[in-house]
């Protein structure tokens, strides 16, 4: 069927003039396609973003006029108490979250490696936190932390004979509870992912290995874990910028208390921009936010090419 | 020799004690992850009046809270998302379709820095430009339209997404030219050629990119609390933290509304669950 059709377009085509007109017509249409999409993305998020980098060096007004004021606001970020507290508890959140999810989630994909019906089965049900609603969710998590010792939480604990915790309720273990429950809802993801690493290891590297005697451990070392580090990282970098942006799950369990205990960057920058109304600064708390980020994800592709090297 | 079908080769351990030891951890799982939210399910349709009495075991049987939600707003708070999620996700797919035939199937000037845009876009969490999104939904640039408190305001910004225009594009590559220059000396127009061989040939990737729109739409919190100030406009998720206690049902209406907040995504990922895999590990693994 193939030479048929080039054969029959090379005798209807005149082959000079064809190239250079299709190509026209064709970026004409390309762009009319592409339009939509553009237009959407220039709306909403170009505009926000350039309009955000520009409000974060001034004082903004609504009614009255901006006020340039330089860099203040970004000074203001880095000496606020309040901020830097918001900044540290964002880096715990966004660490303790990766390293969690990336440990378990490794350790669940190898527990249910394996091609049998019942497996399929348990990774389907273990991997539904993941598409659940995240205020919904966070609202369950709130009704399980209930302080008290009926909470379910706390019943639980009661049976392997813990004392029963104050979760969401105490400074000292407001982050941790809310860490708990994003690790609930990561490691699912990270496991998957690994799953399909896994599936892309050699198999008969396996049975070598068994042939030359070598242990479970060992195989694990020396085969499985340097054929998933390419996934472990880029688990790593989605989760950590993940990490960084936590707003919901803080916002809903939490807002922030007791006592800013577990204030995370972006309840702060939603309370300063909605709240009090400071606008100013926190567009350049959103404009801090995005360096992270973007710093963030440089700097693993700087690691792992390192590595790879 | 040993077969392997797993880096740890679990199935071939088939003594009595390797047998326990896995169904412990297995149950183990199953019950970690799914448990708050069967927990949900049952308690939703508990009698239940304060927060402690949260649990896996169904006692007195009453559509008691579900009744009460409707008195508290909750099935208007559930149509506002469906209208949103509805006219969103049509609105996502038909933009994305329409992107990915031009970076698939056309060679154009500009197309690399197209690809960088919806790159960098992908790059840019929304929670980042949510204050400075906040005054251009106010006051929308040149055509100056005020869309806080209206329904498009939080369907158009969810209209494009990068993701899904990137899914769709790898899967249009896949599709054959050879049909296409059929098509075309043929006679066949660009929009015929679009709707009648390109997109039908797409239906699987469809449905990856309907399922995964669609939890992400249903998944918005930022953008309806920003765009929504009166509760009239609410959607369900950010309505949930207004009904956490009720004088006359305790928690029974959160747990209900919770229950219908949580369920649509559930549904739609085991209905589409071969799709949400596919998308899932091509998202994770490209970009």
């Amino acid at each position: 069927m193939t030479p048929t059709l080039t054969q029959a377009r090379s005798h209807t085509v005149t082959p000079r003039r064809r190239p250079k007109r299709a190509r026209r017509r064709g970026t004409l249409i390309a762009w009319a396609f592409l339009s939509p999409a553009l237009l959407l993305f220039l709306f909403f998020k170009f505009i926000p973003m350039f309009e955000g980098l520009r409000m974060s060096f001034f004082e903004v007004r609504p009614y009255l006029g901006d006020r340039w004021v330089g860099l203040d606001n970004y000074a203001t970020i880095m000496t606020d108490d309040a901020f830097t507290a918001a900044i540290w508890h964002s880096v715990l959140l966004a660490l303790g979250t990766t390293a969690g999810s990336l440990v378990l989630g490794l350790l669940f994909a190898l527990l249910v490696e394996g091609p049998a019906r019942y497996l399929w089965f348990i990774r389907t049900a273990a991997f539904l936190p993941v598409v659940t609603t995240m205020a919904a969710v966070a609202e369950v998590w709130r009704i399980m932390y209930h302080p008290a010792d009926s909470g379910m939480v706390n019943s639980i604990l009661g049976w392997i004979a813990l004392e029963p915790q104050p979760f969401l309720a105490s400074e000292h273990s407001s982050l941790l509870s809310i860490m708990g429950m994003n690790i609930w809802r990561g490691t699912p993801y990270d496991m998957m992912i690994f799953l399909a690493g896994l599936v892309g290891v050699d198999r008969t590297l396996y049975e070598a290995a068994a042939v030359d005697g070598a242990t479970t451990w060992h195989r694990l070392r020396h085969i499985t874990l340097p054929a998933l580090r390419p996934v472990f990282w880029i688990l790593f970098t989605l989760a950590a910028i993940r990490g960084l942006r936590v707003f919901v799950e803080v916002y809903v369990l939490t807002n922030g208390g007791p006592n800013g205990s577990s204030e995370v960057l972006m309840t702060l920058i939603y309370k300063l921009g909605f709240q009090k109304s400071e606008l100013g600064i926190a567009a350049a708390g959103g404009i801090v936010l995005f360096v992270a980020t973007l710093l963030l994800t440089v700097l693993v592709q700087v690691m792992r090419r390192r590595q790879n090297a | 020799m040993m077969r392997f079908d797993s880096a740890l080769g679990l199935e071939a351990r088939r003594g009595p004690l390797a047998t326990v030891g896995k169904v412990l951890a297995y149950a183990f799982m199953v019950i970690v992850f799914t448990g708050p939210l069967v927990g949900l399910l049952v308690s939703a349709f508990n009698k239940t009046l304060d927060p402690t009495a949260f649990s896996l075991w169904p006692d007195d049987f009453t559509l008691e809270n579900f009744v009460q939600a409707g008195k508290k707003n909750v099935y208007h708070y559930l149509f506002n998302s469906f209208v949103v999620v509805g006219f969103g996700l049509l609105l996502q797919m038909l933009v994305s379709v329409f992107a990915a035939y031009a970076l698939a199937r056309k060679k154009f000037r500009g197309m690399a820095f197209v690809m960088l845009i919806m790159l960098a876009t992908m790059m840019l969490p929304e929670e980042i430009i949510a204050i400075p999104l906040s005054l251009v939904l106010a006051d929308m640039p040149i055509i100056h339209a005020d869309l806080i408190g209206t329904y498009a305001g939080m369907i158009l910004p969810v209209g494009a997404w990068g993701f899904s225009i990137l899914v769709m594009t790898e899967f249009m590559k896949e599709v054959p030219v050879e049909l296409e220059e059929a098509a075309r000396i043929d006679g066949a127009g660009e929009l015929r050629i679009f709707f009648g061989i390109i997109l039908p040939l797409c239906r699987p990737a469809l449905g990856v990119i309907g399922v995964f729109g669609f939890t992400m739409i249903w998944d918005q919190y930022l953008l309806p609390l920003i765009v929504a100030p009166e509760s009239s406009m609410w959607t369900l998720p950010i309505a949930l933290r207004s009904l956490r206690s009720d004088e006359e049902v305790g928690i029974g209406v959160l747990l209900a509304a919770t229950l219908l907040a949580l369920l649509p995504s559930i549904i739609a990922f085991l209905a589409f669950q071969r799709q949400f895999m596919r998308g899932l590990t091509s998202g994770a693994i490209k970009g």
